[in-house]
């Protein structure tokens, strides 16, 4: 018999998973034993960006739990199980199922469910909630047969469920009973500049409308009829109109619970019982229930520390949020509507570009009170940490919402926070626990993150975090170390200006001038780009070819049984039917892997090093050239068919994207450069997830730079708009050129800006108004590059001696023994190391 | 005695690179760094990509030990000793090789032992 007490933990939400994350990592865990009840058929996942599952995130890539987090910590978890009832008298919870378990301890956490307004038609087929990812399912599978579909509720969640409508690509309407959206949050100015830009984005937004009834429509499936006469046609109705906290299992055991719902709590997180504890959106404290993650996370920390017999108290907590609807940037913070008597409120209001703050300060004008943010929330942290921490306000305190002027910065210095500071309110990290792990050696961003878990949340917190991290290493006289390699002791950028300014064309000459020992494979390619970019001169030289990356040593891109592919260019996407067919007889004859990239072009795999100069010979006679699929350098120009074909068509996105392309091939990066042209605002070649977008409109193109798909996709930034093709073309040279001298190795244009200090608008100021006196430099360097070009294929294959390279063996012409091949759905493919066992090689060619 | 038998000549070695060369059934790499003189003859064969592919890495050194570095998950390997520099319970084999009067000559014992 175990002499543990039994500790039961009914739902596994976010604030429930985190209690036990933080349970597991103290003592006190072993003298429990650990039970928790889940409802959903998946453990905890993060439902404050469940949009994210409709821009391609998976339930999985949602979840808040490792695979085998339960198992590891010995948790009995009781998935698609909900707790139904409770024995207080016996100590007892029993589940739907009808398992039976004894408790010592009980933490309720069941969270609230989406309160739908009991208007007569709510429970039609396709009027749904928002809240778990069935509802996700169902909204998915409604939307197939949908083309219009309405959010009731203009709050937080509401704008976040519209999102969601416009991902599925309806036509989305938001219904809201107060006159404003997010009545809660902001003030009417700051409401209606949320609207306008919503609006913006296609979003139709109707304000003091009360739904009296929800009925058969005529064009869509549903009419929703307003209290003032109107109407409205939908296929789906999306109820967001706020939240109850879920209590039927507390009220069907006689614990307290509020009038308005909610399980009554103390400052310790006890219930009226002293045994059961609730945490989250389901408990009631001080009269008010939290609909905010953050607060249920401080719950569950005084929960923990409660069990452990420590002092602890949850003393309320801070409703300021900050977060982006639908790309809009929007944050308040305490007092937003100045109800503070006395309170004197400041506000700016751009009405060009579309942003609007307010600052509500004390009557003696020394500390802030409150602050709403529409359009652009960077003030956010400095703000917030002025409110937490009561510090005193500058003596024109309009100057922390006014833009900078150039020469002074009103942004609060790390230096000036308290030790207390909350820094991270996610994980309830302060300035000093930061410190401290600085102190203790962890010395970058990735390794504070790490070990502090602040910015590891919603990740509003991560500039703050980093200014504090620089301003203490530099207290601390730590040196940052930003070399590239042991082999030299400077940065990419410097290496550059070295290679410039000096005039150095080899690696040697560099080595030898400004470094140490042989070099290595970071340092090497490093250099032998740069030495691309700036001279252009043929990679596969004698003096360069030591230098390349894997894949540019053979001009082709190695794959995992050390076969390559082949990619020849097809700029823009077009191809004429002969040259389709000509890729294809080469692709037939030598037996390769076919497939059509995202980049719309071919990919051939397969190719034994010895196969390459033949398959290139083949394509270069037949008019094809490299694609430089293999190098840091530009990949395609990605278009859509644009106005001469298409119906809605503004301009000719192929033929901009073919001499984009052309312009821009063979430009050696730091890292791998993707480009997309739109004929027009649908956006079909989606040019807002490439490192230079460009999309056509009625006054001209408008161009986007630094975005990204892969990992960490990131949309595209507008950066200017209404362009004639000279001046974009000249746009992009100076963008490029400045990207290839100043970003890191392997850095994409989108972390290169935002690692910028001043970011997008510092970038403009170089690239546009040439600020630091650059652009006819940069202009040069594109033009050099211009110049130069080469087909890399080309010069290869019409020179003998470097032909000797392409062939396995230099002693003898057999193939690798290694490189097998098996059918599957009738193309080849690798064998795996069992198939292996069973195959010889089959002369290919 | 050591045996010695030629594989190949300086002329087709790759200076600063590597090439790879069949003797007896293995596939032995070889890299050139003529500036320091520098020779040497491992496997070819890469145990963690499990794939003939080690000749086509990047050379050069780490904290003084020559090394090449997988071309395909980048593990470095000495080219000395053949010990993989992030994994010390893996290495893969070295070779004895030399240059004699323009022919380089990887030892033949060593091979068949």
């Amino acid at each position: 018999m175990s002499n543990k007490q039994k500790l039961v933990v009914i739902g596994n939400g976010m604030v429930g998973q985190y209690f036990l994350a933080g349970l597991v990592n103290q003592s006190i865990r072993d003298a429990f034993e650990i039970i928790t009840f889940c409802e959903e058929p998946r453990p905890a996942y993060d439902r404050v960006h469940l949009s994210a599952f409709f821009s391609g995130k998976t339930a999985e890539e949602l979840s808040m739990v490792s695979a085998d987090f339960f198992e590891q910590h010995a948790i009995t978890l009781h998935l698609n199980d909900k707790a139904a009832h409770i024995d207080r008298e016996n100590k007892t919870v029993t589940s739907a199922k009808g398992i039976h378990v004894q408790y010592d301890k009980l933490i309720l956490a069941t969270g609230s469910y989406p309160f739908v307004p009991p208007v007569p038609g709510h429970d039609r087929r396709n009027c749904l909630v928002y809240r778990t990812i069935e509802d996700l399912e169902a909204m998915a599978a409604a939307a197939k047969t949908s083309k219009v579909g309405v959010v009731v509720g203009g709050g937080l969640l509401g704008l976040e469920a519209a999102k969601a409508l416009v991902d599925l690509g309806l036509e989305t309407h938001v219904v809201e009973f107060a006159p404003r959206l997010m009545a809660v949050q902001l003030d009417e100015a700051g409401g209606a500049m949320l609207r306008r830009k919503i609006e913006d984005l296609g979003v139709i937004v109707h304000t003091g409308k009360n739904t009296s009834i929800i009925t058969d429509g005529e064009q869509c499936v549903h009419k929703m009829c307003f209290a003032d006469g109107e109407e409205l046609e939908t296929d789906v109705v999306l109820f967001s109109a706020g939240i109850r906290p879920r209590d039927d299992i507390a009220r069907g055991c006689d614990l307290a619970v509020g009038p308005r719902g909610g399980i009554v709590i103390d400052n310790s997180c006890k219930t009226s019982d002293p045994d059961i504890y609730a945490i989250g959106e389901c408990a009631l404290w001080n009269g008010m229930i939290f609909g905010l993650v953050a607060p249920g996370y401080a719950m569950a920390r005084t929960v923990i520390a409660d069990l452990a017999g420590n002092v602890a108290s949850f003393t309320g907590a801070d409703m300021s949020t900050k977060l982006k609807l639908m790309g809009v940037d929007v944050a308040s913070i305490g007092d937003a509507h100045a109800k503070t008597p006395g309170a004197m409120v400041y506000t700016y209001q751009n009405g060009a570009s579309e942003v609007y703050k307010r600052l509500v300060v004390s009557q003696d004008k020394k500390y802030l009170l409150g602050a709403v943010l529409v359009g652009d929330a960077s003030g956010y942290g400095t703000l917030l940490q002025y409110y937490l921490n009561s510090i005193e306000l500058p003596e024109n305190p309009d100057a922390l919402i006014l833009p900078a002027r150039s020469d002074e910065s009103v942004g609060l210095g790390a230096d000036a926070l308290p030790m207390a500071a909350q820094i991270c309110s996610c994980y309830d990290v302060t300035k000093g626990a930061i410190c401290q792990a600085i102190e203790a050696g962890c010395t970058t961003f990735g390794g504070l993150k790490a070990e502090t878990k602040a910015a590891t949340g919603c990740g509003g917190c991560a500039a703050l975090l980093k200014s504090v991290m620089n301003s203490e290493l530099s207290k601390q006289g730590f040196v940052v170390n930003t070399d590239i390699c042991e082999h030299f002791a400077y940065t990419r950028q410097d290496l550059y200006n070295l290679i410039m300014v000096e005039h150095i064309k080899t690696f040697d000459e560099l080595l030898e001038k400004h470094g140490k020992g042989r070099g290595c494979e970071i340092c090497k390619p490093a250099v032998g780009s740069i030495l691309a970019s700036q001279w252009n001169a043929y990679i596969l030289s004698n003096e360069h070819l030591g230098l390349q990356d894997t894949n540019d040593t053979f001009l082709a891109n190695m794959q995992k049984d050390g076969t390559y592919s082949v990619v020849p260019r097809i700029a823009g996407g077009e191809i004429s039917p002969d040259m389709l067919i000509a890729i294809g007889q080469v692709g037939k004859k030598y037996k390769l892997y076919t497939k059509i990239t995202g980049g719309q072009r071919v990919d051939l795999f397969g190719a034994r090093v010895d196969q390459l100069p033949l398959i290139w010979k083949e394509l270069i006679d037949a008019g094809f050239e490299s694609g430089h699929a293999y190098g840091k350098s530009l990949r395609t120009v990605k278009s859509c068919v644009g106005s001469t074909w298409c119906r809605y068509g503004v301009d000719d996105s192929v033929g901009l994207a073919i001499e984009l392309e052309n312009r821009y091939k063979g430009l050696r990066s730091p890292h791998k450069i993707k480009f997309a042209v739109s004929g027009c605002t649908r956006e079909c070649a989606e040019a807002q997830s490439k490192d230079v977008g460009i999309i056509a409109t009625e006054s001209g193109w408008n161009l986007y730079v630094c975005g990204n798909g892969g990992m960490k996709p990131r949309h595209a930034d507008l950066f200017a708009t209404g362009l004639d093709k000279e001046t974009l073309i000249k746009t992009i040279d100076r963008f490029l050129s400045f990207y290839v001298r100043t970003a890191d190795r392997l850095q994409r244009t989108s972390v290169w800006m935002e690692n910028m200090e001043g970011g997008l608008d510092y970038l403009k100021s170089v690239v546009i108004n040439d600020k630091l006196g650059l652009c006819e430099q940069l202009d040069q360097q594109m033009q050099n590059v211009i110049d130069t070009y080469q087909c890399e294929w080309k010069t290869t294959i019409a020179d003998e001696a470097k032909l000797k390279r392409f062939r396995h063996f230099i002693n003898s012409d057999q193939p690798d023994d290694q490189v097998v091949f098996v059918e599957e759905r009738g193309q080849l493919r690798p064998a795996d190391e069992e198939e292996r066992k069973h195959f010889k090689l089959v002369e290919m060619v | 005695m050591t045996q010695w038998q030629k594989v190949c000549s300086v002329d087709d070695l790759q200076p600063n690179s590597g090439i790879c060369v069949l003797i007896a059934d293995q596939q032995v790499a070889i890299f050139y760094m003529p500036k320091e003189g520098a020779i040497y003859a491992i496997n070819n064969y890469d145990p963690f990509g499990k794939a003939n592919v080690l000749s086509r890495g990047l050379c050069g050194d780490i904290n003084g030990q020559p090394v090449v570095a997988s071309p395909l998950y980048k593990q470095h390997f000495n080219l000395q000793s053949g010990v993989c520099l992030e994994d010390e319970t893996v290495s893969v084999r070295v070779y004895p090789i030399r240059i004699d009067n323009g022919s380089v000559q990887v030892s033949l014992v060593e091979l068949v032992s």
